[in-house]
């Protein structure tokens, strides 16, 4: 337990602390919990993200903040039109993002070969195909499921959706919270879904997908991501990517905020997902200094905090590329996968 | 040690251009000043930036008989459209220029340079936009058909926003009419000096716009002009000793005085408000500029059922400000202006210990050379302690708490200040209510420190009296 906690939420911690299956054992109880957070500001919370957005990166931070990007990322592909030959591509970069140069420097950000990549992340047909191809590397494979993206199917079929991702061999599952019932208020059904899906994991961490663009309201965001984390979600994450808006920097702040306080009170440290709509290697570096100043630099670690992304992993070599050679390459530079 | 240290980012200082000596402007001409010549210092690192050459009391006379001539001539005679045309150009110059104003700023004054750049400067612009288009439509303003300007307005303007100062002092005054005698504060005479050379480029007929850097005695010589009838208006923004000196000197005169004077704003925060943004909104409040605002939220009111987890988040929110070198553009907390300002907030501070109050500051290594001052709060106040009641003017907050709304509005009333207050609460219809019963001439609903020139800032009681912003600031300077 965190010395701060009881100080830092202490109407909360009293709550946690006297019974945590109180607070989970219905609507009423959740609700009351839930609804208990203190408010967020819109107004307030959009002009701390964008203050955040103004801090200037330069040289070694910026060589570090790219590198620790890199190895943050979930290298994802999520289309109707997916192959296992796709995938291996995929996979191949994801081992090792940039064809050329010696080994990494483990000492010196920005120098050598980049980092691989966190995680591949696809649909549960194509895990195995992608276990296959990282087989002996360190990058995971996250699979979507849970009826991905819009959760509408009944549980037993989400469930089963899952067992089969993790039966083929994906170490996280990223699962779609019920947009639905949390918008009527059915806080128990959500939180019972992801409990449920929770224990068909198995090993596997889970990552819940809020779709925070379907939440709209940043007290939504708050009360969706406490909700997750009290199921035992191991990530809160902002969006599937199919739905417009999806990470935005007041979303990120207030689920970054979410983590932090829920490890003031139970000492778990959880992570934090941003996906869809970040695709420079500037963007990323905002928010990796979000994590830091919000969050604090624990969560500077692709244990803690990934990027949902495709297109972001190429402006990152890019980027990188600039830093070391003091020149821009052409697109031609990077692969296209 | 940090993962992630941010490097160094410092703004380049030949972005200011400084020159080796500034001038006073007087009737259209930059001329050495007859009293001395001083050095301005980099409060940052106690370096001299420029030699300037500081006006004496017949450059006040002639600054007035230029003024007055422009005022009775050229100037007086113009339309409201030409006049506006001036503004627009003026405002258009400061835009243009703002990187090198915000570096002059920056290093005349020690705030950060993202603060410079962020606010001051585009808020000095835009207060000649704004004034600019009232120039035209004074008969619609609310003050007559036809109102008219004053003629000479003294205006004396203090070092915590130097450039930001003299843009909410001479906008309303040339819009309406007036021409000016104004005096920047004398350890940060800089960036009036730059608008002087703006003006000057625009074409302003001479004697307009007269800057006259300098000390204490110009300012008192402006108001001894006013005093014998030969300026016609005084606009005062200082602390409240000040400003009764020249309230007293201005008795029974015919010419007008408005005053924008100290203050001990109220921060309060009910159990229902949204505690994050809360937090920002109490770090803007009084480590924003250092805390040198007149209108900072210096005395955080907390509603005693959710203080201990405020202060909680409040100092780690704290821990992660960074305080140094004001032209690194990642420093949240930069220089406090002068020695003797310094001295004042140590004395104050020292204070609030030795009457028992119990004081934390934020660990940070502070530059060894420079006026620096950690970010401090002050936590089991008093409402009789000094530091509750007496303007710090400095990065130091005192936490008090009340236990319902009414003594919340008690203890923020309880001051002889009255020039802001800041309320922070979910509930619209407490807001309201809030506003309503605190005397401050500005209440912020969850936000603080917000400016806007269409908005009119002013005080109550020792804080001062007058509008500047918005409508309500063009009455200052209208006879009507």
């Amino acid at each position: 337990m965190n010395p701060n906690a009881r100080a830092t939420y202490t109407g909360l911690v009293t709550v946690l602390a006297s019974d945590l299956a109180d607070v989970t054992s219905s609507d009423a109880s959740l609700r009351r919990f839930l609804h208990g957070l203190p408010g967020v500001d819109q107004v307030g919370a959009q002009a701390r993200a964008t203050a955040l957005g103004t801090r200037s990166i330069k040289t070694t931070a910026k060589a570090w903040a790219i590198d620790a990007a890199i190895s943050m990322v979930d290298l994802t592909t999520l289309e109707g039109a997916d192959t296992p030959g796709k995938v291996r591509t995929l996979c191949a970069k994801a081992i090792r993002p940039d064809s050329g140069g010696p080994p990494a420097d483990e000492g010196v950000a920005g120098r050598g070969r980049p980092p691989s990549v966190a995680a591949v992340c696809v649909y549960p047909d194509l895990v195995e195909t992608a276990v296959a191809a990282l087989r002996g590397s360190r990058v995971g494979v996250a699979s979507v499921a849970t009826a991905f993206p819009s959760g509408r199917a009944s549980l037993p079929t989400k469930l089963h959706d899952v067992r089969d991702a993790v039966a083929a061999g994906a170490s996280e599952i990223d699962m779609v919270i019920d947009r639905g019932a949390f918008l009527a208020g059915r806080y128990q059904q959500v939180f019972d879904e992801i409990v449920a899906t929770r224990q068909a994991c198995g090993e596997a961490h889970l990552k819940v997908i809020l779709e925070t663009g379907e939440l709209v309201t940043l007290d939504n965001v708050r009360r969706a991501s406490w909700l997750a984390l009290l199921a035992g979600g191991d990530f809160i994450k902002t969006s599937t990517g199919k739905v417009t808006p999806a990470s935005t920097p007041p979303v990120a702040l207030v689920m970054l905020e979410a983590v932090r306080d829920f490890y003031g009170l139970s000492g778990e440290a959880r992570g934090v997902k941003l996906a869809g709509g970040i695709r420079t290697g500037k963007d990323a570096i905002k928010y990796l200094v979000m994590v830091n100043e919000v969050a604090g630099d624990r969560w500077l670690d692709p244990h803690l905090f990934r990027f949902g992304a495709s297109s972001l992993l190429n402006d990152l070599l890019l980027q990188r590329h600039k830093l070391a050679t003091g020149a821009y390459d052409g697109p031609d530079y990077v692969t296209v996968d | 040690m940090a993962k992630f240290p941010y490097a160094p980012a410092p703004e380049s200082r030949d972005v200011a251009r400084l020159k080796p000596s500034y001038q006073p402007y007087i009737n259209g001409e930059f001329r050495d000043g007859t009293g001395e010549a001083v050095k301005t210092i980099n409060p940052a690192d106690e370096t001299p930036l420029a030699e300037v050459s500081e006006a004496g009391e017949k450059d006040v006379d002639d600054a007035v008989a230029a003024a007055r001539k422009a005022a009775d001539g050229s100037w007086g005679r113009l339309s409201g459209t030409e006049r506006g045309k001036y503004l627009f150009r003026i405002a258009r110059a400061i835009a243009e220029r703002a990187r090198e104003l915000a570096v002059v700023e920056t290093l005349d004054n020690g705030k950060p340079i993202k603060e410079s750049r962020d606010v001051d400067i585009p808020l000095a612009s835009a207060h000649f936009f704004y004034y600019a288009g009232w120039a035209d439509k004074l008969g619609y303003a609310g003050f007559g058909p036809s109102p008219r300007p004053l003629g000479i307005a003294g205006q004396i303007i203090p070092w915590n926003f130097p450039l930001l100062m003299a843009a909410w002092k001479i906008a309303p005054a040339l819009a309406t009419g007036n021409t000016v005698v104004l005096k920047p504060a004398e350890t940060t005479p800089l960036s009036a000096l730059v608008l002087a050379e703006i003006i000057a480029e625009a074409d302003l007929p001479p004697g307009v716009v007269n800057i006259l850097p300098g000390g204490p005695s110009i300012g008192a010589a402006i108001v001894d002009r006013a005093a014998d009838g030969a300026i016609d208006k005084i606009a005062f923004t200082g602390s409240t000793e000040v400003g009764k000196i020249i309230q007293r000197s201005l008795a029974g005169t015919p010419a007008r005085l408005s005053l924008e004077l100290g203050g001990k704003a109220a921060n309060i925060v009910f159990d229902d408000a949204p505690l994050d943004q809360a937090v920002e909104g109490i770090v803007n409040g009084i480590y924003f500029n250092q805390g040198q605002v007149c209108c900072a939220g210096s005395r955080l009111l907390v509603q005693e059922s959710v203080a201990d987890e405020l202060i909680v988040s409040l100092k780690r929110r704290l821990s992660t400000l960074r305080v140094g070198d004001p032209m690194d553009k990642n420093t949240d907390v930069g220089a406090i202006n002068s020695a003797a300002q310094l001295a004042k907030i140590n004395e104050l501070s020292d204070s609030g210990e030795a009457e028992g109050a119990t004081r934390w500051s934020a660990e940070c290594t502070l530059p060894e050379r420079g006026y620096f001052f950690p970010p401090t709060l002050f936590t089991d106040v008093s409402q009789s302690h000094r530091i509750a009641r007496e303007e710090i003017f400095g990065p130091v907050l005192s936490v008090l708490t009340f236990r319902t709304p009414d003594e919340a509005i008690d203890k923020a009333n309880n001051t002889p200040y009255g020039l802001s207050a800041g309320v922070w609460t979910e509930k619209g219809s407490r807001i309201l209510s809030m506003a309503n019963q605190l005397r401050a001439g500005v209440v912020w609903a969850n936000t603080f420190n917000r400016f806007d020139p269409t908005s009119p800032f002013g005080g109550y009681k020792e804080s001062g009296f007058g509008r500047e912003g918005g409508r309500h600031g063009l009455e200052a300077y209208l006879a009507h």
